[in-house]
Order: structure tokens, then C-alpha cells, then sequence
């Protein structure tokens, strides 16, 4: 048997119970597991620890195989370097390192964002999770894996963009904030739409597609901001920009959160 | 699919010579008589058809909101195929005000393309409904398809408001928008009100006739098709 296979349900046993203490449960997970409704599974976690379970699963099984990373670093490599020859040098203004960097880091999302929901498709083992946990569980914990994902890839990412381009960054602290704010805020944005992908045909072109209304608002906050890290002119202010970032994911991800019952159960 | 076939209005002549009528006096007057305005040549006379297009195209994205909603909640097949319609009007219509406002620009402001807050908003909003499309014709027919496209276009409406924040501070407006509507009021000289009133009239029943007959014709074609008739 095929080892993927059976990854849902090996890698869901291992006891997490331990990383939840009693007295964190009494006084964090009761008021909210009144919220999440959960539904009490074969395991005997509770939603929580469901949610770090599946979440241990995902890395493990991506441990297994490696390919999603190793395809995803080697895609924003090459884009890296592509943009590193042609440009060659050549002093860019603070806007256009800022759109570089974000389309870089967009483009690479999209590659890997949607093996969250396609691995379970894929390897038949969506049903399993159907049963194991309730649908904001999974919703959740697909959304914090991916995001994990993203932010290891800015972080490989950025400083290689800083080496290779001779960036100036006047302001670390903000660029660094805004880099991590971006990253959660483009994986919170798309969870559902890699849902919604992960069980149609066409799936990468489709995910491009779908997820570019949406990402829309967040790249031109987000590039705005960093342009005024570099340096750039402040087109919108960076307190603005700063709110839009973090107010945006959360409302799309409220919205979704409701939404992905629906889908997942279809 | 329900067992009974279900019409929408059924008897629309009276519908179809209100038009009729409402658009041939239209678009006489709106050559007829004097420009909109004054700075601008004879091919501001084109506001009559562009205006009226977007604000109908928009109404229908708002319908096919509202439509989505109710299926997510009713999962009644019918609103899908209302939604899925109003959304096809709303994407024509959308093009046809694009491609209007287009030639306009290129007379008025020099180029084809402005990246003007109207005109980039309005891109985006095309883009959310013309990859509605793309997932509708991605997902195998049946009950997944019309609750995926649904879930998409609630979601995707989230970030249309966001556009109404973050847009307007990068992109400069070129829409004589002064000119039109000043604090709040709408500034139009008397005859240029009524023909711009009679040529939203006229869009907006076109509209309603146009997606009755689509809904209903899309309705009975899968009617057809489930019940094997030929």
C-alpha cells in the first residue's frame, strides 16, 4: 500500500494530549470549543488538539516526500534568478523592488498553497478527515499549515532577494512585520479558495484565477508598504496599509470559516 | 429539479413594446437634443449608454449575491440557474460599459486604457465574475458545482468594498465626476436628467427581460435534458 495512503490515520495517532495540559484546556479551549461545536471523534481530543494534530500530519507527510517543498523552493529560485540576470544590476526604485518581491512571493504561494486540499484529494484520504474532525478544525489547521509553508518561504526568500538585488531597506523592523503580515494574510485569503480547487479540473490555472480577486487587495497594500520600507513614496499611509493587512485576512477568513462547511461537505 | 416546470413572468409583450418604445425615444433624444456637457464634444453623448450599462451590470453582480445566498441557504436548483444568469447579463453588460467608457477615453483623455479608479475597480469586478465562469465550467454539473459557485461569488464579493478604500487612494479619477454629481446631489441639467432617467429605465427592463428569458430558457433546457425529452 501505497504509504501516503495511510498517512492520515498513522500520523493522527500520535498522542498530543500531552502538549495540551489540563489546566491550559480549563481556562483556553473551554470558552471557545463552546463556539467550534466539535464533534467529539474516535480519538478523544479535543478540537484543539485535533488541530495541532492534523498540522503535525501535514508536515509529516510532507516530510515523507519532500516534493511540494523542494518544487516550491526551486520555483521561487528560478523566478529569483530569472528577475536577478535580466535585471543585472541595474538600480531599480524602491516601487519596483517592492512589486518584484511580492509578485516573487505571490507566484510561489500559488504553486504551493493549494497542496493542502489537493493532497487530501489526491491521496483518497479527504473522507478520513470528514470523519476524524469537524469542518473548522480542518478549515484551521489547513489554513496555519499553509501559512507555516508560506512563512518558511518568505523567510528563504527575502533575505536571498536582499543578497542578490543589493536591497536598501530602510525601516527592517516594518519590512520584516509587513513580510510576515503578508504571508499569513495571502494564506488566510486563499484556504477556501484551495478547497473550493482542490475538487475541480484545471486545478492550477483555476487556483490563479479564483484566488487574484482576492489577493488583489492585500499585494497592493502590501506592496505599498514595503515601497515605503525601501524607501518609496507613501502612497498610502503606512498605518493604513498596516490596518488593511490585518483587518482584511480576518474578515475573509471569518467569512470563510462560515463558508467552508458547505464546500467541504458538497 | 422539481417535477412541475415553473415560469417566471410568462407573458412579457407588454414588456417587450415598453422597451421598445423606451429605447427608440431614448436614443433619439439622446442625439436629439443638447450636450451633456458643455466642455466636452459630441461624444460625451455616449454617458447615455455607459452609465446606465454599469450601474445595470452592477445591479446584476448584486443580483447574483443575492441569488447565491439564497441557494447556499435553500439549495433550490432555481437559484443557481438565476444566479449563474444574472452574473452572464451582468459580465455583458460589463464588457459592453468597458468597451463604451474605452472608446470614450480614447477621445477624451488620449488613451484607450487610464488606469483610472472607475476603470480599475470595474476590471477587477470582471475578473471576479469572469473567473466565476472558469470555476463554473471547471466542477462537473450537479449539486458541487452550484454550491462552489455560489460559496465563490459570496466570498469573492467580500473584497469589492476593500476596492472602495484602498483604490481610490492610488489611482487618480479622470470621470468627470464634478461635473455629475456634486455633494451627493445629482447635478444635471433638466432634459440631460430625463434622458439619462429614461436611459436607466430603458437598461434596467432590459435587464429584467433579458434574465427572465435566460433563466427560464436555461431551466427548461436542463428540464428537458433530465427528462430525456428530445
Amino acid at each position: 500500500m501505497n504509504p501516503r495512503q495511510t498517512s492520515t490515520e498513522t500520523a493522527v495517532r500520535s498522542p498530543i494530549r500531552s502538549c495540551v495540559s489540563s489546566s491550559a484546556k480549563a481556562c483556553f479551549c473551554l470558552p471557545l470549543t463552546r463556539i467550534m461545536k466539535p464533534r467529539w471523534g474516535m480519538c478523544g481530543l479535543n478540537w484543539a488538539g485535533k488541530l495541532v494534530a492534523l498540522i503535525v500530519k501535514d508536515f509529516k507527510v510532507e516530510l515523507r516526500t519532500r516534493y511540494a517543498v523542494n518544487a516550491l523552493l526551486m520555483f521561487a529560485l528560478v523566478t529569483l534568478l530569472t528577475i536577478g540576470i535580466t535585471v543585472a544590476g541595474m538600480p531599480l526604485d524602491a516601487l519596483l523592488h517592492a512589486v518584484l518581491i511580492w509578485i516573487l512571493i505571490y507566484f510561489a504561494a500559488l504553486q504551493g498553497l493549494s497542496l493542502g486540499f489537493i493532497r487530501e484529494e489526491e491521496a483518497k484520504t479527504a473522507m478520513n478527515l470528514r470523519i476524524y474532525a469537524s469542518p473548522g478544525t480542518v478549515f484551521f489547521g489547513k489554513f496555519i499549515f499553509s501559512c507555516l509553508v508560506l512563512l518558511f518561504l518568505t523567510a528563504i526568500l527575502l533575505p536571498l532577494y536582499y543578497i542578490l538585488m543589493r536591497l536598501v531597506v530602510i525601516e527592517p523592523a516594518i519590512f520584516i512585520l509587513v513580510a510576515i503580515l503578508g504571508a499569513i494574510g495571502m494564506s488566510a485569503v486563499t484556504t477556501l479558495i484551495s478547497a473550493i480547487v482542490s475538487r475541480a479540473n484545471m486545478r492550477g490555472a483555476l487556483f490563479a484565477v479564483l484566488s487574484f480577486p482576492l489577493v488583489i487587495p492585500l499585494l497592493i497594500v502590501a506592496i505599498s508598504a514595503t515601497s515605503v520600507c525601501l524607501g518609496g513614496p507613501e502612497r498610502i499611509s503606512l498605518a493604513d496599509s498596516l490596518q488593511i493587512m490585518i483587518g482584511y485576512p480576518v474578515v475573509v477568513l471569518a467569512v470563510s470559516s462560515l463558508l467552508f462547511e458547505y464546500i467541504w461537505s458538497a | 429539479m422539481r417535477t412541475e416546470i415553473r415560469y417566471g413572468i410568462r407573458d412579457m409583450t407588454w414588456l417587450k413594446i415598453l422597451i421598445g418604445l423606451l429605447m427608440t425615444v431614448m436614443i433619439v433624444l439622446s442625439f436629439m437634443t443638447e450636450k451633456p456637457v458643455a466642455d466636452f464634444g459630441d461624444e460625451f453623448r455616449i454617458f447615455y449608454y455607459h452609465v446606465p450599462l454599469a450601474i445595470v451590470s452592477m445591479l446584476a453582480f448584486l443580483v447574483n449575491l443575492i441569488f447565491s445566498v439564497r441557494y447556499i441557504r435553500n439549495r433550490d436548483p432555481l437559484d443557481d440557474i438565476r444566479a449563474c444568469s444574472a452574473s452572464e447579463l451582468g459580465l455583458l453588460m460589463g464588457v459592453l460599459a468597458t468597451i463604451s467608457g474605452s472608446i470614450f477615453a480614447r477621445i477624451a483623455w488620449g488613451s484607450f486604457w487610464n488606469w483610472d479608479i472607475r476603470e480599475t475597480s470595474f476590471a477587477i469586478l470582471l475578473a471576479i465574475y469572469g473567473a466565476y465562469f472558469a470555476l463554473r465550467s471547471a466542477v462537473e454539473p450537479g449539486q458541487r458545482k452550484a454550491i462552489f459557485s455560489a460559496v465563490y461569488s459570496v466570498l469573492a464579493f467580500i473584497s469589492v468594498p476593500v476596492f472602495g478604500f484602498i483604490v481610490p487612494r492610488i489611482y487618480n479619477s479622470l470621470h468627470p465626476e464634478d461635473t455629475l454629481i456634486s455633494s451627493g446631489k445629482i447635478a444635471l441639467g433638466g432634459t440631460v436628467a430625463v434622458v439619462f432617467v429614461l436611459s436607466l429605465m430603458a437598461f434596467l427592463l432590459l435587464f429584467v427581460w433579458l434574465f427572465n428569458l435566460r433563466w427560464r430558457s436555461v431551466y427548461l433546457e436542463r428540464f428537458v435534458k433530465e427528462r430525456g425529452y428530445e
